[in-house]
């Protein structure tokens, strides 16, 4: 075929996406109509659990705040050509730093607490990343390889940390202790009532301020365009003059700092301590999230709502429809992830091709005016 | 149209009304259980919950709620979730219920909670902790007694305390019968998805079975569905663990290291739902109570001579006197077998 035909902005940022979504609901739609429930119920009961009161809002919102993190990971490396699938083990081992900062400063105030932690939770993460960013840039050896390996090497050393040196001789539970109250991150309930009692915490705040400043740091740093330039074209990075290696360590120091941000929501804003597997996969979810938001910080904000949402109001099926099985749930964000990840480019060249063959007739009909019109 | 109208139907009535429908769905102060991570037929700790709910529903002709978790986060949620939709009692399993159930707790102090494998202090909370350490003794001393090569096997789930308590046991019991037995140690993994891996736990299993190994204990969830069955393929005895499953290789799987979740599950449905019945406080269920020990049935009676179950018995008798000791995992973290 002749060469692709790009695509207007909105089409690739709005409607492919819508697309791809409804394809995916309609799908599990159809799961729903087969174990004989109406998909429309389902689908409000989603709804009205994930947006319809305060206690399902607030867990949305919860979720989305992990998500965005990851997003954010995934996003950032993506912009520097790399597939940082180890979001999962960077925000794990970034629990580690929250941890050790929470329990050494929860007899002062989470406003002294919670800064410092961040800080730890970015070193943490990030140093995770950073070793397959160097066996990367250094070695050749691929981060797809590496980081999905660095999720299993985290996942031994935390159950190594939480079963021998962090758990109380008390507890039988692999679990470090509990963060006092004046070390923890506010609950947005304190301040709104409406929220319940979901964990949603301050630590959505810096969620935001996180997007706002990745927006920054990609479109408006000298470092952001360095990064762009080395994720389209390595042979022009080097050829300009930059330095491939260290900004391949560069990005994913960043991605897995940003990924660790996940343990200040989870450990000081939400358990008060460090639990086995408390990241629950959301480095995976945020592969997706950054997927379907375009890797851009605005869509990443939004889709992780939408997973957040998925996540809040798949829970609420389960309790209003007993015959939706929790498996049944994980087909249909499944389902989701499929479509808006995996065959994301499944309706493209279909919409590309219409699109080429309208604009070709609009470019037909502008070129015989412009011809048409000096004659007379 | 409908979605949207449905949507703002659902929310103009919001919360209380959501909730009476719900509850005039279920008889009110139906019971209430809820699965740990892992899954409701995961065949072993969780499934036996879920037969002890289905055997009290049988028993009594009425419905019971569930709920499967998917993630940590929504311990609190169903717990609240339940308690305010009138549940009576609200049942969980799994040591990981700690913390949501002591922060729960107090604020419905009218529903009793029943907590098995941990323990919460509160007056409206029962915890249930089983003796697995002396359960497993028992399998132990089994598998030392048909065990002609002098090496036996363990193949644990999740590298965890819990865990490590059953293999303590195990070896113990082995050790109790011949103190010259050699005990082979292995875990499927250190995530939760060492639970759900009955392929490792196959090849761990091979991998024992070439060191001499004749029989091999699975205290692995639905990882140790590999175990038995690399165990039935090659020939070797297998145990398996928590539910009965003798009859899943009969003539292969010796017996069972059973853990009456059921019975806690069923008899709680009873007894918790009704205030006056209703004890608090911690419960240890070991081989006094017959909560842990072996399965012996129509699967393995062809396997399991008198003799063996002469020592099995003794063993018991001894363990309860307190003339042999098993250590427990759980005192020190340790396993000091030499």
């Amino acid at each position: 075929m002749s060469a692709r035909h790009p695509l207007p902005r909105w089409m690739d940022i709005v409607l492919l996406p819508a697309i791809n979504l409804i394809m995916a609901f309609t799908i599990s739609g159809l799961v729903v109509l087969m174990i004989g429930e109406s998909p429309l119920e389902a689908i409000s009961i989603i709804l009205y659990g994930a947006f319809g009161y305060g206690d399902g809002f607030g867990y949305t919102l919860y979720y989305a705040t992990n998500f965005v993190f990851t997003g954010l990971a995934f996003a950032i490396a993506a912009h520097a050509g790399l597939f940082n699938i180890g979001g999962n083990g960077q925000a794990y081992v970034a629990g580690l730093g929250v941890i050790i900062v929470a329990l050494a400063l929860d007899q002062t105030h989470w406003l002294l607490a919670m800064p410092i932690a961040i800080v730890a939770a970015g070193i943490f993460g990030g140093a995770w990343a950073l070793i397959p960013g160097y066996l990367q840039a250094k070695r050749g050896s691929h981060v797809v390889i590496t980081t999905i390996m660095f999720n299993f090497i985290a996942a031994a050393l935390m159950v190594y940390m939480l079963n021998r040196v962090l758990k109380p001789a008390s507890s039988q539970a692999p679990q470090s202790e509990t963060i006092d109250v004046a070390g923890r991150v506010p609950q947005l309930r304190e301040f709104i009532p409406f929220f319940g009692y979901s964990p949603v915490n301050l630590t959505i705040v810096l969620a935001i301020a996180a997007l706002v400043a990745a927006y920054f740091l990609i479109w408006r740093t000298k470092l952001g365009y360095q990064l762009r330039t080395l994720g389209q074209n390595s042979v022009a990075s080097r050829y300009a003059g930059m330095s491939n290696s260290k900004l391949i360590m560069i990005a994913m120091t960043i991605s897995g700092a940003c990924a660790g941000m996940v343990a200040v929501n989870e450990v000081m804003g939400v358990q008060n301590r460090l639990v086995l597997d408390f990241v629950a996969d959301a480095g995976f979810v945020g592969i997706a999230v950054a997927l379907i938001g375009r890797n851009h910080p605005i869509g990443i904000g939004l889709a992780a709502v939408l997973f957040g949402a998925l996540y809040q109001g798949g829970q609420e099926l389960q309790f209003s429809m007993p015959t939706v099985t929790v498996e049944m749930i994980e087909v249909i964000q499944a389902l989701i992830i499929l479509f808006t990840g995996a065959m994301e480019g499944l309706f493209r060249p279909a919409l590309e091709r219409s699109y080429a063959l309208l604009s070709f007739e609009q470019n037909a009909e502008a070129t015989r005016r412009a011809t048409v019109e000096p004659e007379s | 149209m409908s979605i949207h109208t449905t949507f703002k139907g659902l929310a103009a009535l919001t919360g209380a009304a959501a909730l009476t429908t719900l509850m005039a769905g279920t008889a009110l102060a139906a019971p209430a259980v809820i699965y740990d991570l892992g899954g409701k037929f995961d065949k072993s700790f969780n499934e036996a919950a879920y037969n002890g709910a289905v055997a009290w529903s049988e028993e009594n002709g009425e419905d019971f709620l569930e709920f499967e978790l998917q993630n940590d986060a929504q311990r609190e949620q169903a717990l609240r979730r339940f308690a305010s939709q009138g549940a009576q009692p609200i049942v969980m399993a799994g040591f990981a219920w700690e913390a949501a159930l002591t922060a729960v707790a107090p604020e419905f102090p009218d529903t009793n909670f029943v907590v098995i494998d941990t323990v919460v202090d509160a007056p409206n909370v029962r915890s249930v902790m089983f003796d697995e350490h002396t359960g497993s003794a028992l399998v132990g001393a089994l598998a030392a007694t048909a065990s002609e090569t002098g090496t036996i096997a363990f193949v644990g789930g999740m590298d965890v305390p819990l865990i490590r308590r059953f293999h303590c046991g195990y070896a113990y019991g082995a050790r109790a019968i011949d103190p010259e037995i050699s005990v082979i140690e292995t875990y499927t993994g250190t995530t939760p998805a060492a639970w759900d891996d009955p392929v490792t736990a196959g090849e761990l299993t091979t991998a024992a079975i070439d060191e001499g190994a004749d029989v091999i204990f699975a205290a692995a969830g639905g990882s140790g569905i590999g175990v038995l069955q690399t165990a039935a393929d090659a020939g070797v005895y297998s145990i398996g663990v928590d539910s009965n499953q003798n009859y899943m290789h009969p003539g292969s799987v010796l017996t069972s290291m059973i853990k009456r979740v059921d019975l806690v599950v069923q008899e709680s449905f009873t007894d918790a739902a009704d205030d006056a019945t209703f004890e608090p406080g911690r419960v240890d269920l070991g081989l006094s109570e017959d909560s842990v020990g072996y399965a012996l049935d129509e699967f393995n009676e062809s396997e399991i001579s008198e003799e063996m179950i002469a020592a099995a018995e003794d063993l018991k008798a001894q363990i309860i006197a307190g003339e042999v000791e098993i250590h427990d995992f759980y005192t020190d973290n340790a396993c000091p077998l030499d």
